[in-house]
């Protein structure tokens, strides 16, 4: 410690002290600051320019996919349509045939009462017919059995045999 | 231009090379017989010398067949206070061979320190051998401060023209600015951003990119020829480290100082806390001048060791005098020169990396865990 006390100068550590204030001062002002701006603007630019470039991509893979996406809208918008027109015409035509099958039926239906109301209608005018006709025969048998006395006698007779019956 | 400029340079060094070896076997005739040194005191006393500030520049020194020494270099400003600054050439002490008269005072220079003396030049001392003389207040331009303002230009060169060249080229360094970008890079993000953090890493880089260039170049003349250890030098690593001190705590948030006079803060009660502050508190408050004090030494210390056992292995050749010993010590030394320019780097990193460090706590705010694991792993 005594001997770096010994050698220890006063004037030097003055000097030293004086000089590397002013190094310092100078290259601060004219040398580190324009260096160390020089050296972070550079890294910086060459910073941008890879953001810029990654965003360049991004966008570029955006579009890509953007278009992808439309595609795939388009296609499934057609697929849509399609399916649509498909089931528009698979109703159409069970609409067609059920329209057509109840139509039938009604027609079938009217058919049968036509012909139930005419079959009706003839069997009456058959009855009727019928009827006429045997009081038509009924009169002419009458008229012939009573045309003597013997057999108005004998009808009478068993008219009366029958009501005995009874 | 180069060629002859190459040619100039291995001159120059074969002739200083020479002279040096001749120097010093010279020295030690003449030595022996006039004072009984031997060879191995010499050695101690070269380096002793080198390891030391001078006042003047010199390259290399001989000694002439009548025993006169010559010196080859230059004269530096001699600038004292004493009843006023006093100002002359250092070839006026004549390597501190004779004294200096101005205005009637008589000052010598001994052991590179520049005492008031008498007429005749005596110096007295006290029982530890320290002079009793007035010591007076030296603020010469010493060898060391040349090298400090060498290096500065160089600097301000270096680091004007890459700033400039980034202005003129786009962004993009020229030159030797390729070199060192990396280093600054370096700097930045691998010693102040991991140590002081992303938000307060920027308002420090001025002085860490400073204090590290500074410091390498400055190790790196050391390890020339010309050898100058101003690194190596106390009053240079007192300066630096008392630089870091005061930007670290002239910077310290208030969470820093808490945690100077509060170093357990609300983990104890305050009851519990009194008995282990007498003890914590000083100890904290120790650490704050320690961490410089470590910086300083250590810078000091290293930068020294590197040129003693540099100077003592080329110091061997001359002792061992053989074929077989020469050579090796060559060998050591020139792997230690090796070993040095790995250290000088070192030195600078681990100067600046520590600064970075302590104004990272300085400058920390709300993370006290974190800065006590960085203490202890530290």
């Amino acid at each position: 410690m005594g001997k770096l006390l010994e050698e220890f100068s006063l004037g030097l550590f003055f000097w030293q002290t004086l000089l590397f204030s002013l190094l310092l001062f100078l290259l601060w002002r004219f040398a580190w600051k324009p260096i160390l701006k020089a050296v972070s603007d550079r890294e910086d630019g060459i910073k941008d320019a890879l953001a810029a470039a990654e965003d360049a991509k991004k966008e570029m893979q955006n579009v890509t996919a953007d278009s992808e996406k439309l595609l795939k809208e388009a296609r499934a918008e057609r697929e849509a349509m399609l399916k649509e027109a498909r089931e528009i015409k698979e109703k159409m035509v069970s609409d067609a045939q059920e329209q057509a099958k109840a139509e039938g039926d009604k027609m079938i239906k009217q058919a049968q009462a036509a012909i139930e109301s005419e079959k009706k209608a003839a069997v009456a005018d058959i009855k009727a017919q019928v009827a006429n006709l045997s009081v038509d025969i009924a009169e002419k048998v009458i008229k012939e059995e009573l045309s003597d006395k013997k057999k108005q006698l004998k009808l009478v007779d068993d008219m009366l045999g029958d009501i005995k019956l009874n | 231009m180069r060629k002859t400029f190459l040619k100039n340079f291995l001159l120059i060094a074969v002739l200083v090379l020479g002279q040096f070896s001749f120097a010093i076997e010279k020295d030690e005739k003449h030595e022996d017989e006039a004072h009984g040194k031997d060879l191995k005191t010499e050695i101690k006393e070269y380096i002793q010398h080198h390891l030391q500030d001078s006042h003047d520049f010199s390259l290399f020194s001989y000694t002439e067949e009548d025993g006169e020494h010559k010196y080859v270099g230059f004269p530096l400003p001699i600038m004292i206070w004493d009843d006023g600054l006093k100002v002359f050439s250092s070839s006026k002490f004549h390597h501190g061979e004779t004294l200096a008269q101005i205005d009637g005072n008589h000052y010598k220079l001994h052991h590179s320190k520049i005492y008031k003396t008498d007429a005749e030049g005596t110096i007295n001392y006290d029982e530890e051998h320290h002079p009793t003389n007035k010591k007076v207040l030296d603020f010469s331009i010493t060898k060391n401060v040349v090298m400090i303002i060498i290096t500065g230009l160089l600097m301000l060169w270096l680091f004007t023209s890459l700033a400039r060249s980034y202005a003129k080229n786009g962004g993009i360094p020229t030159g030797v600015g390729r070199f060192f970008e990396p280093i600054i890079l370096y700097v930045r993000d691998d010693i102040a951003r991991p140590n002081i953090g992303e938000k307060r890493y920027k308002k420090y880089m001025p002085f860490l990119l400073s204090v590290f260039f500074f410091i390498w170049f400055l190790n790196i003349f050391g390890l020339t020829p010309l050898g100058v250890n101003v690194t190596g030098n106390i009053a240079i690593t007192v300066s630096l480290a008392i630089m870091t001190f005061l930007i670290t705590n002239l910077t310290g948030t208030k969470d820093y100082w808490k945690h100077q006079f509060d170093p357990l803060g609300d983990s104890l009660p305050w009851y519990g806390k009194i008995l282990l502050y007498i003890i914590l508190v000083p100890i904290e408050l120790l650490g704050l001048i320690i961490k410089p004090f470590s910086l300083l030494i250590r810078l000091y210390a290293n930068m020294q060791a590197g040129h003693i056992v540099l100077m003592s292995l080329i110091g061997l050749m001359f002792i061992f005098k053989s074929w077989i010993g020469s050579p090796l010590s060559f060998g050591l030394a020139f792997a230690i020169s090796l070993i040095e320019v790995l250290v000088a780097l070192l030195q600078a990193y681990i100067f600046t990396m520590l600064s970075a460090l302590y104004f990272g706590f300085a400058s920390e705010e709300h993370e006290h865990d974190h800065e006590h694991e960085a203490e202890v792993a530290h």
